[in-house]
């Protein structure tokens, strides 16, 4: 990397990205620097900095949005919706420790580019389903808008659905509008000890199925945390509502093991390990991220046969260590989910693909979507071939 | 109705096949919870048809709450509903429907179909909590507060499930009850800040008496989302002109406010004209170069959506020139 850029301003971005555009000069795009090495490998002469466009620049609690410059801290965004009792739903991961990073690091435009979602995300949904609106620069360094600060919207193609989880690789972003909700008033966590991960992400899945409204759906196998089994259920919601349903949950799984109900800091820092995939921050092998059908979650792990995994989104998302890449997507593709290579060294992440490779036809219109906004191909460019 | 707790159909839906102009079917999503790629699922959603054809969906399915129970609230002014609607959501309820009506629906509603609903009020609020019943018991408690501190005038709550479906049988019947009261009517569709209401509906009752045109409001108070339903008769020459007009400056007013043009019923040929209200040409370029991803000779749907229509070579042209500097001035770190 020569030089690291560092606007102040959405106009002095604009002219970095347009006279980039013209020496056809690649940038690496970041935040905080806070997920290093997530996504594939970039080949780019220079940094591009957006820390300092930081701010939130409007909040209504009673009209549940929230917008800030795309460069704000986290910290500051959860600090501002704690004090007006209000969060966001999809539950929004801190992943720098298991990059390496300073902890409590990250910034808005991250999370969102990532489409980072926790556990809440099975029942309140992504990222993503909680992105209103964006200004951003394009591949052009131009200016444009799209999406609204109001939740029902139709109007003009749904972009920031596509700049979620786009890895900075379409446009980027100066300002972000987000949908914000009240926080539940009470939380409980129940754990059922020692099933297996068939039964568990059974019970997982019939308890999602019914009526309790469960807003956490995970499975620890033996070793991961340094316990036994636990399968994890979390409730929210106002006090009395949460006691009904922590009793009838009780209920419905005590013929299938002990149950056990942490304190509230226990449960609050179990939910934050699942979250942040805090059990394998210190481990030294590749750490792979596999979105399937919650029904297959099972039978993919089984047939991956690793060590060390654990299971969220009722089985939908698996958090896996291991070394053998080609049993991962062997596995994962007969069920149409995906694997990503989440951290990895470099020379293996230059190696494979960190994203699933898509079929022919989808990757094309991919590269028609990514040319469309970043002709020159400038922003975030990956290393010939990945 | 039920979209502020249940999200909209963008949010429940896991998988697309599509069909693209060049022949090739792809998949989007699939039975999984997030894109392995790009969210291509969340831009065809909602693209109105101008990106491919779609050939078959897969949606989320969650479960029917077990219990439900729906208020009526009715107020002697649209400010109060609108204070109440607020208050609601200040204080952290996020209810399975809530739906205002103003005093002319209400009357045309109830006249069509008895709903019980109070014909002297101004405002009408319909709001449905769900869940499990200590929830809802607890729910209906703090909202019964809440609108008693924003001054309501009449509640009743549904005693059973045929009268909480009653109690929406009005609000559902609130456009077939138009056809009652004059032989056209006009249906808008914006979204709005909903602390933006009370001024809002103050201003289309302006509009209302300057083309002379009744207007009635039924509105989605959760999400902010307007439906005015503009009274006319085609048969008198030059009503439908003035609906139209009358149409547009209540959009118009929509995005002034902070809100948009279409909430849930789209762009189409009837808003084209008006999206360089909401947006900029290099936004629309923008939208429109995602267009030319999948569509190149814009063969699907044309005349919808954009108000101008480049070609897509023209859009792709890229007017720079080999840079000599190596950024001077600019700040580095």
């Amino acid at each position: 990397m020569k030089e690291t850029f560092r606007p102040s301003s959405a106009a002095q971005l604009r002219e970095i990205v347009r006279l980039a555009a013209e020496g056809r000069i690649g940038l690496r795009i970041h935040g905080h620097d806070s997920k290093p090495g997530l996504g594939p490998p970039v080949a780019a002469d220079y940094a591009l900095d957006l820390s300092l466009l930081n701010g939130v620049l409007s909040y209504q609690p009673e009209e549940l949005v929230l917008r800030a410059r795309a460069g704000t801290p986290m910290t500051d965004i959860l600090e501002a919706l704690r004090e007006r009792r209000q969060h966001l739903g999809f539950e929004p991961p801190d992943w720098s420790a298991v990059f390496g990073a300073s902890p409590g690091r990250g910034t808005i435009g991250g999370v969102l580019a990532c489409n980072a979602s926790g556990p809440r995300r099975f029942s309140m949904g992504a990222a993503r389903d909680h992105f209103l609106g964006f200004t951003a620069i394009n591949g052009r360094g131009e200016e444009f808008r799209a999406g609204g600060s109001v939740v029902k919207n139709v109007t003009g193609y749904d972009l920031p659905k596509l700049l979620a989880g786009s890895y900075g690789r379409l446009a980027i972003m100066t300002e972000v509008i987000l949908k914000t909700l009240p926080a539940p008033a009470d939380a409980a966590t129940l754990i059922v000890r020692d099933l297996t991960d068939e039964t568990a992400l059974r019970v997982l899945r019939l308890a999602a199925a019914g009526p309790l409204e469960l807003s956490g759906l995970a499975h620890l196998p033996a070793g991961i945390g340094g316990e036994g089994a636990r399968t994890v259920f979390r409730l929210e919601g106002p006090m009395a509502s949460v006691t009904e349903r922590l009793s009838r949950l009780k209920m419905q799984m005590q013929e299938y093991g002990p149950c056990e109900n942490p304190g509230a800091a226990a449960a609050r820092d179990l939910w934050r390990r699942i979250r942040d995939a805090d059990f394998f921050v210190q481990d030294p092998q590749p750490l792979w991220r596999i979105s399937a059908p919650p029904a297959s979650g099972a039978e993919v792990a089984a047939r991956i046969g690793a060590d060390r995994y654990f299971f969220d989104w009722a089985g939908g998302l698996i958090w896996l260590l291991s070394e053998r890449a080609a049993d991962i997507r062997e596995a994962v593709n007969p069920t149409g989910g995906h694997a990503t290579l989440f951290r990895a060294p470099d020379a293996l992440r230059r190696s494979l693909p960190v994203f699933e490779p898509q079929p022919p036809a989808l990757a094309a219109l991919e590269q028609r979507v990514r040319e469309a906004f970043d002709p020159l191909g400038i922003f975030n460019p990956s290393i010939a071939g990945l | 109705m039920h979209c502020l707790k249940y999200g909209l159909t963008t949010n429940n839906l896991l998988g697309l096949e599509l069909a693209l102009m060049n022949g090739e079917v792809i998949r989007l999503g699939g039975r999984h919870l997030d894109a392995g790629g790009l969210d291509l699922l969340g831009a065809v959603t909602g693209s109105e048809g101008l990106l491919g054809v779609v050939t078959e969906v897969t949606v989320r399915i969650l479960p029917k709450p077990e219990t439900a129970k729906a208020l009526l609230l009715g107020f002697d002014s649209i400010e109060d509903a609108g204070d109440c609607v607020a208050r609601i959501i200040g204080e952290g309820v996020i209810p399975g429907g809530m739906e205002m009506m103003d005093r002319l629906a209400i009357k045309a509603a109830e006249d069509f179909c008895g709903a019980g609903y109070p014909r002297d009020a101004e405002a009408l609020l319909i709001v449905e909590v769900d869940g499990v019943a200590a929830e809802v018991a607890g729910l209906t408690r703090k909202l019964r507060s809440i609108a008693g501190a924003c001054r309501v005038r009449t509640v009743s709550e549904s005693r059973d499930e045929a009268e909480r479906l009653a109690f929406w049988t009005g609000r559902k019947n609130a456009f077939p009850a138009m056809g009652r009261i004059a032989p056209d009517y006009y249906c808008m569709d914006g979204t709005i800040p909903r602390g933006r209401l009370p001024e809002v509906l103050a201003r289309i009752r302006g509009f209302s008496e300057q083309y002379g045109l009744p207007a009635a409001n039924v509105f989605h108070a959760g999400d902010g989302n307007l439906h005015p339903l503009i009274l006319y008769d085609a048969n008198v020459p030059g009503e439908l002109e003035k609906a139209e007009r009358f149409g547009e400056d209540i959009l118009r007013l929509c995005v002034e406010v902070g809100g948009v043009l279409t909430g849930e019923h789209g762009v189409g040929v009837e808003k084209r004209d008006l999206m360089p209200v909401m947006f900029s040409e290099q936004d629309l370029n923008q939208q429109q170069r995602l267009k030319c991803a999948f569509d190149p000779e814009g063969r699907l749907n044309p005349g919808k959506m954009f108000p101008t229509l480049h070609r897509c070579a023209e859009l792709g042209r890229m007017h720079v020139h080999q840079g000599q500097t190596r950024f001077p001035h600019l700040p580095r770190f």
